[in-house]
C-alpha cells in the first residue's frame, strides 16, 4: 500500500492533490484495495457546488458501493471520463490516471486541516 | 476474527484479503476477483471451502433417516453418488440446501453451508433419533478444497489415479493427493466443470499446494469467495441467506424438484410442503438483466412502474456478460421472460427484464 507524501487525506479515505486553481481527489490505494475490482464509477456535474461532507458519486466494486464526499466547499470543475470505460483506473493508478474530479475550494486554505500522509497511514493501521 | 481455516497460512502468504464468514476468516480474493472468476471459466481456479459443514451419518439406516429428515430421495441413492437436497421446516421452510454424498454402503456424508452447520447437525441428530445410525458433525476436522473450471480435469488427473472419465457430473470416489487418502467429486458451485476434494484438516495444505503445483501451467488461480460469489450467480444457482431462507419453501425458490413426495418415508414437513405445492407462491424466483454497469443489489427493492413488487436477492455487474445481472423474488404474475420491471438503486429506477435462469451455461 503507498500513500504518497505530498497529497492529502480524508478519514473517508480520499486524497487531495492541491493544483494552481484547483485541487485534484481519488480515493487511496488503501480505499482501492479494500473496495475489491472497481466495475463502476458515478461522477457529479461539472460546475456543481457543493458543501463539505456532500456525497458527490459513487464508486461500485463487485461486491459494495462506496460515496464520494466532497472534502472541502467548492465547485466541481472538472471530472474523470476515462472512468466511464475503465473504471479499474481506480484500482490500478489511483494516485493517477484513477483521480475522480477536480473542484476549486471556495477557501483556498481549506486543504490545511486535512490528515497528512503520516496521520492517513496511521489511520489506516488502525482500521 | 473467526475461526481461520486448516489452509490460513497459505492464503496469508498468497496475500489474501480476508472476510469473516458465518464465525469463519476465509479468503475474500487473492488479488483482483475479476481475474480469479475469468481463471474459473476460462482455465481453472482453486477455492478453499473448508467452512462449510460436514456431517456424516453412518450405519445401517443411515439413508431411512435421512429420508425422514431431509425431502429427498437417499436411501436409494447409489454409493458413490451424491444429489441436491435440502433440509425443511416441518412448516415447509427451507433451513438449508445440502449437498448429500453416498460413500459407502452404510455411510454418507451431508455437506451444509457455513452458516447453517450447527444448525443442521442438531436437527439431523434429532431427526436420525430412532433409526440404527450414528450422527457426527466432522466440520472441524474436514478440510474441502475446490477446483473449478474447464481445465480441472486436467489438473487433477495429475495429481491422483481416480478414472476420471468414470467419474461423472455428482459422482465421488474415494482417491489419494499427495500421499494423504480424500474423496474425489465431481460437484460445485460455479457452474463450470469442476471438482471438490474432502480431506482431513491435517493434510489441506499438501493437497493445496499438490493442486496448485499441478495446475500453475494451466494458469489455475487460486480463488476467493467473492469470485464464488459471481460465479454462483451467474449459473443462477442460490445461495442460503439470499435466495433461500426459512420463510420460503423449495417451490418458492423454484426448486420444488427436489421434494420428494413419492418416497416412501415420512419426513420433516411433508404436510406443508404437500400444501405449500398445491397453493401458488406470493412471490416466486426470477432472473433480472439491466444495461449499463450499475448492478442491483440484495435488498434493493423491484418495481412495476412506481410500485414496489419485490426485492432483489443477489445481484453483480457478471464478469463474463459484461452486463448486470440480479435474482429477485416477484409475484408470479410478473415472473414471465421478457417482462419489463425497474429496480430501485438507491433512489433511481433502473430499467430490469426478466429472464430465465441461468445467466450462463458452460
Amino acid at each position: 500500500m503507498t500513500t504518497p507524501e505530498d497529497l492529502k487525506y480524508t478519514e473517508e479515505h480520499e486524497w487531495l492533490a492541491a493544483q494552481a486553481e484547483t485541487v485534484r481527489l481519488g480515493i487511496t490505494d488503501y480505499a482501492q484495495g479494500q473496495l475489491g475490482d472497481v466495475v463502476f464509477v458515478e461522477l457529479p456535474e461539472v460546475g456543481r457546488t457543493v458543501n463539505a461532507g456532500d456525497p458527490i458519486g459513487e464508486v461500485e466494486s463487485t461486491k459494495s458501493v462506496s460515496e464520494i464526499f466532497a472534502p472541502v466547499a467548492g465547485e466541481i470543475t472538472a471530472v474523470n471520463n476515462a472512468l466511464d470505460d475503465t473504471p479499474e483506473l481506480i484500482n490500478s493508478e489511483p494516485y493517477g490516471e484513477g483521480w475522480i474530479v477536480e473542484l476549486t475550494p471556495s477557501d483556498p486554505n481549506a486543504l490545511d486541516a486535512l490528515l497528512d500522509a503520516k496521520a492517513y497511514q496511521e489511520l489506516t493501521q488502525n482500521d | 476474527m473467526g475461526t481461520p481455516s486448516p489452509l490460513h497460512d497459505v492464503h496469508t502468504a498468497l496475500g489474501a484479503s480476508f472476510t469473516d464468514f458465518a464465525g469463519w476468516s476465509m479468503p475474500l480474493r487473492y488479488g483482483s476477483e475479476l481475474a480469479e472468476h475469468r481463471a474459473v471459466r476460462e482455465a481453472a481456479g482453486l477455492f478453499d471451502l473448508s467452512h462449510m459443514g460436514e456431517i456424516e451419518l453412518t450405519g445401517p439406516e443411515a439413508g431411512r433417516a435421512l429420508d425422514h429428515a431431509l425431502v429427498g430421495n437417499l436411501a436409494k441413492l447409489k454409493v458413490g453418488r451424491a444429489r441436491y437436497t435440502m433440509i425443511c421446516d416441518a412448516d415447509g421452510g427451507v433451513l438449508d440446501d445440502l449437498v448429500v454424498y453416498r460413500v459407502g454402503e452404510d455411510r454418507y456424508l451431508v455437506v451444509a453451508n457455513a452458516s447453517n452447520a450447527v444448525r443442521v447437525a442438531g436437527e439431523l441428530v434429532a431427526r436420525a433419533e430412532g433409526f440404527d445410525t450414528e450422527v457426527v458433525d466432522r466440520s472441524r476436522e474436514v478440510a474441502l478444497v475446490a477446483c473449478q473450471g474447464p481445465r480441472s480435469a486436467g489438473i487433477v488427473g495429475r495429481v491422483c489415479d481416480a478414472d476420471l472419465d468414470a467419474l461423472t457430473y455428482y459422482g465421488s470416489a474415494p482417491t489419494s493427493i499427495a500421499g494423504h487418502d480424500v474423496l474425489l467429486a465431481r460437484t460445485g458451485y460455479t457452474g463450470e466443470d469442476g471438482f471438490e476434494v474432502f480431506a482431513d484438516a491435517a493434510h489441506a495444505t499438501d493437497v493445496w499446494a499438490a493442486l496448485t503445483d499441478a495446475g500453475a501451467a494451466d494458469g489455475l488461480l487460486p480463488a476467493g469467495l467473492a469470485a464464488r460469489d459471481t460465479l454462483r450467480l451467474e449459473a443462477g444457482m442460490p445461495l442460503y441467506g439470499n435466495e433461500l431462507s426459512a420463510e420460503m419453501s423449495p417451490f418458492d425458490a423454484g426448486l420444488g424438484r427436489v421434494v420428494k413426495f413419492d418416497k416412501d418415508a415420512d419426513f420433516v414437513g411433508r404436510a406443508a410442503l404437500a400444501e405449500r405445492a398445491k397453493n401458488a407462491a406470493d412471490h416466486v424466483r426470477v432472473g433480472l438483466t439491466g444495461e449499463g454497469r450499475r448492478a442491483p443489489r440484495h435488498g434493493y427493492p423491484v418495481l412495476d412502474g412506481d410500485t414496489p413488487v419485490g426485492t432483489v436477492t443477489s445481484g453483480a455487474l457478471s464478469p463474463t456478460l459484461g452486463h448486470p445481472i440480479a435474482m429477485a423474488y416477484v409475484p408470479p404474475s410478473l415472473s414471465e421472460p421478457g417482462t419489463a420491471l425497474s429496480v430501485d438503486v438507491r433512489g433511481k429506477a433502473f430499467p430490469v427484464t426478466v429472464v430465465a435462469l441461468p445467466f450462463y451455461q458452460r
